[in-house]
């Protein structure tokens, strides 16, 4: 028996949006690569209507018209000119499209590191010198109406960076930083994917883009900065002494606190994410538990092992706990 | 709704494709299931009510509250049920 109770077959699918929309752009980078898939699919189709022409000229037209069809001067024009032309401006059109999208940082870029990990993203938030002034994971917030710059980098294997609404789609290479644009023009939550093969749960390698109104992003990013208020309840404090004890310090960094580790995702304000594995599960106590739990069940290979020996209270513990780091 | 808060994020729930979360029990034949947790009747009012509020019920579940409303939590109850042994 299966039962098909959306469209939708996962959970990853139903945040991440299958298929990309791709026809479906939310600021002007995107726009421009829109608008240019259509004049390339324009073109196709009006080519390939001239080549049907042509065929059926051949085939069945006067002998006069198949002639004139395999004269000289039809030649020169079908065969040279009119590709040289179209191919040339064509080439023109996409070489300066992909150089706007990936122009220089300017002093006054915002800019955002984004680094591929198996399988997850590092956000780091600049300033005009290019020192981190914010750590994050898996989720980028950006201001609306502003071109934002991000340096693209990996930490392993080569990853591409994808948001198919904000821009285009570049690769993130090892040792190398590449740059790309990208722009909302409305508020919005807009999903992102790992579009190149990287081993392992690369399916599984998505994030999220928040874009606020400039004014909303300024109070976040300085919400951001402060350190997450400490543990309310007995039960959030259990969970802040379990996170340390049992092990989690040492890949997670909460700022403020022990928990210093570099090797996986920043956790400092991990309750107030949308998504929770890398932009695949939503961000609620129970796929905390689930995720803490048995990650490996949900995402196979990650490289958080399943902690199947904490008992229940412990989970529940650190889950109420890291949803309080806001 | 299911997929919405994720309950497959620690359940394996026939009909969900991903995730297949195994902190949890199976959900596969859940209908003919005569007990909840292992200590209710599996009664639709009781499915409800501990799909939304495990700890009201068992407070040291690993199970705990789900953002889900009273509505809400009865669709998943019902959705429970067409969950047959195969």
């Amino acid at each position: 028996m299966s039962l098909r109770i959306s469209t939708h077959s996962t959970t990853a699918e139903a945040l991440a949006g299958w298929p990309p929309p791709v026809f479906d752009p939310a600021g002007p980078y995107a726009g421009s690569i829109t608008t240019l898939s259509w004049a390339l699919l324009a073109m196709g189709a009006g080519v390939t209507a001239i080549v049907l022409a042509a065929i059926w000229i051949a085939l069945k037209g006067k002998p006069r018209t198949r002639a004139r069809l395999g004269g000289e001067k039809a030649i020169w024009i079908g065969g040279v000119f009119f590709p040289v032309v179209v191919l040339t401006a064509l080439l023109v059109w996409g070489l300066s499209l992909t150089s706007h999208i990936a122009e220089p940082v300017a002093r006054d870029d915002m800019r955002i590191r984004v680094t591929g990990e198996m399988w997850w993203w590092r956000v780091a938030y600049l300033d005009a010198d290019g020192r981190e002034v914010l750590r994050d994971a898996n989720e980028i917030h950006i201001p609306t109406g502003q071109a934002i710059a991000l340096e693209l980098k990996s930490a392993d294997v080569i990853h591409s960076f994808w948001v198919p609404r904000l821009s285009g789609k570049l690769d993130m290479i090892p040792g190398r930083t590449n740059l790309m644009r990208i722009q909302a023009d409305k508020p919005g939550v807009f999903s992102g994917q790992c579009a190149e093969y990287c081993g392992g749960p690369h399916a599984l390698m998505g994030f999220v883009v928040v874009a606020h109104e400039p004014e909303d992003f300024a109070r976040w990013i300085a919400a951001r900065r402060t350190q997450p208020v400490a543990p309310r309840t007995a039960e959030a404090q259990r969970g802040a002494e379990l996170f340390v004890s049992t092990g989690c310090a040492a890949c997670h960094r909460v700022a403020g606190t022990q928990a210093n580790g570099l090797a996986g995702p920043d956790l400092t304000h991990v309750g107030a994410r949308q998504t929770l594995g890398a932009g695949i599960l939503p961000n609620n106590r129970g796929a905390m538990i689930g995720w803490i739990g048995n990650s490996q069940a949900i995402k196979p290979d990650n490289r958080m092992p399943a902690y199947t020996v904490l008992p229940a209270e412990d989970l529940r513990a650190m889950a109420v706990y890291l949803e309080g780091l806001k | 709704m299911i997929e919405r808060v994720a309950c497959a994020a620690c359940h394996v729930i026939p009909g969900i494709d991903w995730p297949e979360g195994q902190l949890g029990p199976s959900l596969d034949g859940f209908a003919d299931q005569a007990l909840i947790a292992g200590r209710f009747p599996n009664r639709p009012d009781l499915l409800a009510q501990w799909v939304r509020n495990a700890p009201s019920m068992v407070p040291d579940s690993a199970m705990p509250q789900m953002p889900l409303t009273e509505g809400e939590a009865r669709d998943v109850a019902a959705y429970l049920y067409t969950l047959h042994d195969r």
